[in-house]
């Protein structure tokens, strides 16, 4: 059988992690990827800060037993915000439970990104409002769904790509071998964002995959893959940005690490060192990106103090709007089900009332 | 009847398979976000010809084969369906739907509630199903109790050529998501269509008005209750058939209607008894009509077996004698139902 398409980018990543800063905030000079705009960079470190602080403040809330359960992205900073924010006003989001601080840096509601998490409801905000699907709890499952949607935009005639937050573990799952193998043939407008933070909650990646990297895992697709730094805010959003414009599929796999347990119920220290984790803090996005906006003159300490206060006054809110018990009326239970209740639903929400009256 | 008259009356009978074929040809026509897609459903029209011609008359861009992947076709279905389309999809075969599980029950069946009436997936995903075509494993399966018990998902079937078109026309309007049961070993069975009628989507129909006892049935075993009924004439029995249709919602005012009238019921599917919808459908009614009853509600069932190899199912299928006998047991004679009981 004859090839049926050419690939139109190159399909095979590179051998090292695409950057644009290292580890101490210098400059790459011939990275392939182009530097983000002054203003952009500056941006990008205002909601990592951000970011930060609400990931810590919804830690602490855990803690306090106001949320069910929290799953950090501390550390993950660079790809949460870098990839959303590379996203123009039409694209799509598809998060998975981790992906709050993306959520926030898209702009909801800090506090309705956390109702999943706080047990109110299964979701706090209207996806059609910001371009930001459910938040995925089932690994590798909204990548179909990403896939679906940029199809569809295609056949309507629209520019707008989908882009898909996974993690490692997800790469192991059916459904995104399916989702890749979609997107090659129909080729539509696809970003798939592997976060590699190296552990599916335990299992460490050598027990996942044995592929030279994730990224090498779109070649057999003919999908054109890319392996950035993922604590490099500036090459993750210049990877993106580049493979939203592509027009068609892209695999990004973006080298990073979760500095907190899987969840506040793991306990992360049964399966990694202290020297791992180290060495990975000597890494940090924030602090990367700080280093060479100071060195370019882009941040001072009267910015970097605004910036401060603005974190802090998030966290306030996001406090203050969390600090309350949050009681669902239980008629909610049978609302929404499907577009109109039936009878036999209309019939238990009469039954429950009168339990509770 | 006149010669002319009976030919005109000839070519207004329809196979079941044909009058699906229109019901997506007509919705296709009819609104240009119907999108049809799955495995072989292109240039082959399907593997059952269900999809016949469709490719050719709408183009690539609404007709359309996808990589072998059920998963897929669903979970891209749900990120179109996001995107203001109506996907109609295929699963060849029952049994072959099971790699979509996943994507049917956590995400399809449940995206409306969790994003509390947000998102809407009109979504049809037509699944081949049953047995009585000599099919070799996995090519038989009748899964309708998984879906049905599944909140957020509509699960319908048809009996007859012209609900396949009815049900079909509705199951594509509904916003919300319907698994679409096609028994196929009545794809071939011709009947008169009439598109114009309109019975509502969630209601049982009754087959066959009757006296006696009440045969609940749906897809492919409504054929066989019909049949069945008219035996049973000899007998001295009348019977009343009810076909479901709708398997969820469920119409209980049909159906105890029905009951209260016959205060005697069989329920008949091909699927295995066992936790199977036909309990459903005896507890409801049991609920409902206890003090109209005359016997117990029983249940003619496939074995509670793997789906067999084709040169045995006919010994697991209910067929017309296996009815009988039920009905029988049912029969004014108390002695009979009271011993079964105890």
């Amino acid at each position: 059988m004859a090839r049926t398409r050419a690939p139109e980018r190159t399909l095979l990543p590179s051998d090292e992690p695409l950057s644009l800063l290292r580890k101490d905030g210098t400059p790459v000079d011939d990275s392939p990827l182009a530097m983000p705009d002054d203003d952009v960079l500056v941006e990008l470190h205002r909601r990592m800060v951000l970011g930060r602080r609400f990931d810590t403040q919804a830690t602490a809330l855990t803690k306090q037993g106001r949320l069910a359960v929290y799953p950090s992205s501390r550390g993950q900073e660079a790809c949460e915000v870098g990839a959303v924010l590379a996203l123009r006003p039409d694209d799509w989001l598809f998060p998975t439970y981790r992906d709050s601080v993306a959520l926030v840096t898209r702009g909801v509601d800090p506090a309705e990104t956390l109702t999943l998490l706080q047990g109110g409801w299964h979701l706090g905000y209207d996806p059609y409002e910001h371009r930001v699907g459910p938040q995925c709890t089932p690994l590798a499952t909204n990548t179909l769904h990403a896939v679906g949607f940029a199809h569809a935009a295609r056949l309507k005639g629209e520019d707008t790509a989908a882009l898909v937050m996974l993690g490692d573990g997800a790469t192991s799952e059916g459904d995104t071998h399916e989702a890749l193998n979609f997107a090659g043939v129909w080729r539509p407008p696809v970003v798939f964002l592997v976060q590699n933070n190296g552990y599916a909650i335990s299992v460490p990646l050598s027990k996942q995959n044995a592929a030279p990297s994730l990224a090498h895992k779109g070649i057999g697709y003919g999908v054109p893959s890319v392996l950035v730094d993922g604590n490099d805010v500036a090459a993750v959003y210049a990877a993106v940005r580049e493979a939203v414009e592509s027009g068609g599929p892209t695999l990004i796999e973006a080298l990073t690490y979760r500095i907190e347990a899987h969840t506040n119920a793991d306990d992360a220290t049964r399966y990694r060192t202290s020297d791992e984790v180290a060495a990975w803090l000597d890494r940090d996005p924030v602090d990367r990106l700080e280093a060479y906006l100071v060195s370019r003159g882009l941040l001072d300490h009267a910015r970097r103090a605004a910036v401060a206060a603005e974190a802090e006054e998030l966290a306030a809110s996001v406090r203050a709007k969390l600090n309350v018990d949050v009681v669902p009326s239980p008629d909610e239970l049978f609302e929404h089900v499907y577009a109109t209740t039936p009878r036999h639903l209309r019939e238990q929400a009469a039954a429950l009332r009168e339990e509770l009256a | 009847m006149t010669a002319v008259s009976a030919q005109a009356s000839q070519a207004t009978q329809v196979s079941m398979a044909g009058a699906l074929n229109r019901a997506l040809g007509d919705a296709l026509a009819a609104d240009p976000t119907v999108l049809v897609f799955g495995e072989d459903v292109g240039a082959l029209g399907g593997v059952f010809r269900v999809t016949d011609g469709l490719a050719a008359r709408f183009g690539e861009q609404r007709v359309f084969d996808t990589p072998l992947a059920e998963s897929g076709i669903v979970g891209t279905a749900i990120g179109m369906a996001m995107n203001g389309l109506r996907p109609v999809v295929e699963m060849q075969f029952d049994a072959f739907a099971y790699p979509a599980f996943e994507q049917i029950t956590s995400h399809l069946a449940k995206l409306r509630n969790r994003t509390r009436g947000r998102v809407s997936l009109p979504v049809v995903i037509r699944v081949p199903y049953g047995g009585g075509i000599g099919g070799v494993e996995h090519h038989c399966d009748s899964s309708e109790a998984y879906y049905t018990h599944t909140p957020g998902l509509r699960v319908v079937t048809p009996g007859t050529p012209d609900d396949a078109y009815r049900l079909l026309r509705d199951s594509i309007d509904s916003p919300d998501p319907v698994i679409f049961l096609e028994p196929k070993r009545r794809y071939w069975a011709k009947g008169a269509l009439d598109p114009a009628t309109s019975v509502g989507f969630d209601r049982a129909l009754v087959r066959r008005p009757g006296r006696d006892v009440t045969l609940i049935a749906y897809g492919p075993m409504v054929a066989t209750a019909l049949e069945t009924a008219e035996a049973a004439v000899e007998e001295g029995w009348d019977v009343e058939v009810v076909d479901l249709r709708s398997l969820s919602p469920f119409d209980d005012e049909t159906v105890c209607a029905s009951v209260v009238k016959t205060g005697r019921a069989v329920v008949v599917h091909e699927a295995s008894g066992f936790g199977g919808y036909g309990a459903e459908v005896v507890a409801r009614v049991t609920e409902r009509c206890f003090h109209h009853l005359h016997a117990p509600v029983l249940r003619v069932t496939g074995f509670d077996i793997p789906y067999p190899p084709p040169k045995l199912e006919e010994h697991h299928l209910p067929g017309v004698d296996r009815i009988l006998d039920a009905i029988a047991r049912l029969q004014w004679d108390d002695e009979v139902v009271g011993s079964y009981g105890a």
